[in-house]
């Protein structure tokens, strides 16, 4: 099943070669969060959460930095134990099995590794913990792209290498749940266009991806699905494309006119909002509420000339922001 | 899917063999250690066989500073580097993982031990033998000093396998180590009573009892040696309380 691009199935999959593969076992295999709380001392870092994650989809964990996602992901993982409430993969809270990696495979930090140790010798006590054969690590490591230096210090590896060696952890156990928290920080282009495919593969096997980040053109590519946090709290939970549908609102066309007075006093007879874009004089304007072909219409009606008509569609990013503008941890430019 | 802890084993004498510093670090303290048997001995004017020259003080601590620090490295490494939180995601029964740890530490740092007490010896007659003042292993005294010094390994492993988890900072680890092996019984003379007591709960203090580091007992006074129960009592309390204090705390503790 881990050779490239191969889609397996129960008819092609012989039951001998890898005996801890069950797909139909898996479905239905969710991440349940409920009412999640954890406070250090008088801070609060997850406040009453509560959200679920379905297997057979990508779902994106976003929020600013500090807002709680880290730390969420170690309440599921069993690390730290929630002040409150709870956090359960497929019923049952992840710490109740005293071997993980068949159950969640997980990449909470990729530096969190022996530099000591080579890659091979890292992922063979990982398996050998869990009862999974050896030749797992062979495969694991051919899958994320790290045979040629499997052998080498992971000391000497890139932030993009790590990564790959802690995904090739996750993977180890071949599990129905993955969650890797900020997977692509530090990888080329190549890396990242790899990991983005990788995630897909994994949910369309039916697993469940989580996957957080504090970047949403990262998920705009790769994610269904959506949880955003804000300061520990739920902001919302919804399918990537609703939440698109919340930046459609933002959009806002970019028009360039050496008649700005005239063409901002058209437009706002026509109900559009217009504020000067740039630097006063620019002789450019940002229209919000009237698509780019009335602006162009309303223009030639009045006979002003254009120079530039650009529709700038407001992305998932200005959505994410917008919707967390109140809850960024450390907004920059204020004094604190 | 059966949690098995003999996999557990497997996977820890993998760590501890795969990093490339390990035998280096080894055979060099089991160098040191012998070293001191070698030069304790012919310092010795009298050429004759004593337990304190074959079992010297110095190799001794030497042993100790070393065991206790190595022993705490294969736990407080793990926290350190945050490798710790991978472990723990892939085991996440704690207890086992740490009991895991102590018995390959056990193991290895016993047949460490072995080797070291013996060489010690063997060194040490080989010095005597240019006087012919070699004495057989039968010798009073030396089969238990020589299992003495054995176990004198995995009793600090462990005492610094303890500290690593509870306190979890490399250098904070070291030096609570050192301090609690090798500073305290140096701290509590047996110039009171009280003091006297505190001294005969160290483990050098044990060791040396064992391996009648000043001599036979009766010719030492009795303030200067625990009884032999009581040097068992301390062999076995240091390390099993370190390792029960280390078991507590990582089931109660965030990782």
């Amino acid at each position: 099943m881990y050779a490239h691009g191969t889609t397996p199935s129960r008819d092609v999959q012989s039951p001998g070669r890898c005996p801890y593969r069950h797909p139909a076992a898996r479905l239905g295999t969710v991440i349940e969060v409920s009412e999640l709380t954890k406070h250090y001392g008088a801070k609060t870092a997850v406040d009453r959460l509560s959200f679920t994650v379905r297997p057979g989809r990508v779902t994106g964990f976003l929020g600013p930095n500090g807002a709680g996602k880290s730390t969420t992901l170690r309440m599921i993982l069993g690390l730290d134990a929630p002040t409150a409430g709870t956090a359960t993969v497929s019923g049952v809270p992840f710490a109740s099995h005293p071997r993980g990696l068949r159950h969640v495979g997980a990449l909470l930090d990729a530096q969190q590794v022996h530099g000591g140790r080579s890659a091979a010798a890292h992922l063979s006590a990982l398996a050998r913990s869990n009862g999974i054969p050896l030749r797992r690590v062979g495969e694991v490591l051919g899958e994320v792209g790290l045979t040629e230096v499997a052998g080498r210090r992971i000391g000497g590896f890139s932030l993009g290498m790590k990564q790959r060696l802690g995904i090739a952890g996750a993977l180890l156990g071949d599990p129905p749940v993955l969650m890797f928290d900020e997977p692509i920080n530090g990888m080329d282009p190549e890396g990242v266009l790899w990991v983005r495919h990788l995630f897909r593969r994994l949910a369309a096997e039916g697993r469940t991806v989580f996957l957080s980040s504090h970047l949403m053109t990262e998920m705009e590519t790769t994610a269904d699905q959506l949880v955003v946090i804000g300061q520990g709290r739920l902001i919302c939970a919804e399918s990537v494309r609703d939440f698109a549908a919340r930046g459609t609102r933002l959009l806002s066309v970019i028009v360039g006119t050496p008649q700005a007075a005239e063409l901002t006093a058209v437009l706002s007879a026509a109900g559009a909002s217009v504020e000067a874009e740039g630097s006063a004089g620019a002789e450019r304007l940002a229209v919000t509420g009237l698509p780019a072909d009335r602006i162009g219409a309303l223009a030639l009606d009045n006979r002003i000339v254009l120079h530039e008509l650009t529709t700038r569609t407001a992305s998932l990013e200005d959505a994410f922001m917008e919707l967390t503008a109140d809850s960024v941890e450390y907004p920059a430019g204020e004094p604190r | 899917m059966t949690a098995r802890f003999s996999d557990l084993l497997a996977s820890e004498w993998i760590k501890i063999r795969s990093l490339r510093s390990t035998p280096w670090t080894l055979a060099l303290v089991t160098v040191l250690v012998v070293a001191c048997s070698a030069t304790a001995t012919l310092s010795n004017p009298q050429h004759t066989f004593l337990l304190g020259d074959a079992f010297s003080t110095a190799g001794g601590m030497t042993l100790i500073l070393a065991a206790g620090s190595i022993g705490a490295i294969t736990t407080v490494s793990e926290y350190s580097s945050g490798l710790i939180r991978t472990t723990t995601v892939a085991v996440p029964a704690r207890a086992s993982l740490v009991l895991a740890k102590a018995v390959v530490v056990t193991a290895l740092w016993t047949v460490l031990g072995a080797i070291m007490a013996g060489g010690s010896f063997a060194v040490s007659e080989a010095v005597l033998s240019r006087w012919h003042a070699a004495v057989p292993i039968t010798h009073p005294g030396v089969f238990r000093a020589f299992l003495a010094s054995t176990l004198l390994a995995p009793v600090c492993a462990l005492v610094g396998l303890g500290l690593g988890v509870l306190i979890r900072h490399s250098a904070t680890t070291m030096v609570t180590s050192t301090f609690a092996l090798l500073m305290l019984p140096v701290l509590f003379t047996p110039s009171r009573r009280w003091t006297t007591d505190v001294n005969h709960a160290m483990v050098l203090s044990a060791w040396r009892r064992l391996v009648e580091a000043w001599g036979p007992p009766n010719a030492v006074g009795p303030e200067h040696y625990p009884t032999l129960t009581g040097a068992l009592v301390v062999y076995v309390t240091w390390p099993l309380v370190a390792v029960a204090l280390a078991v507590i705390a990582v089931r109660r503790r965030d990782v």
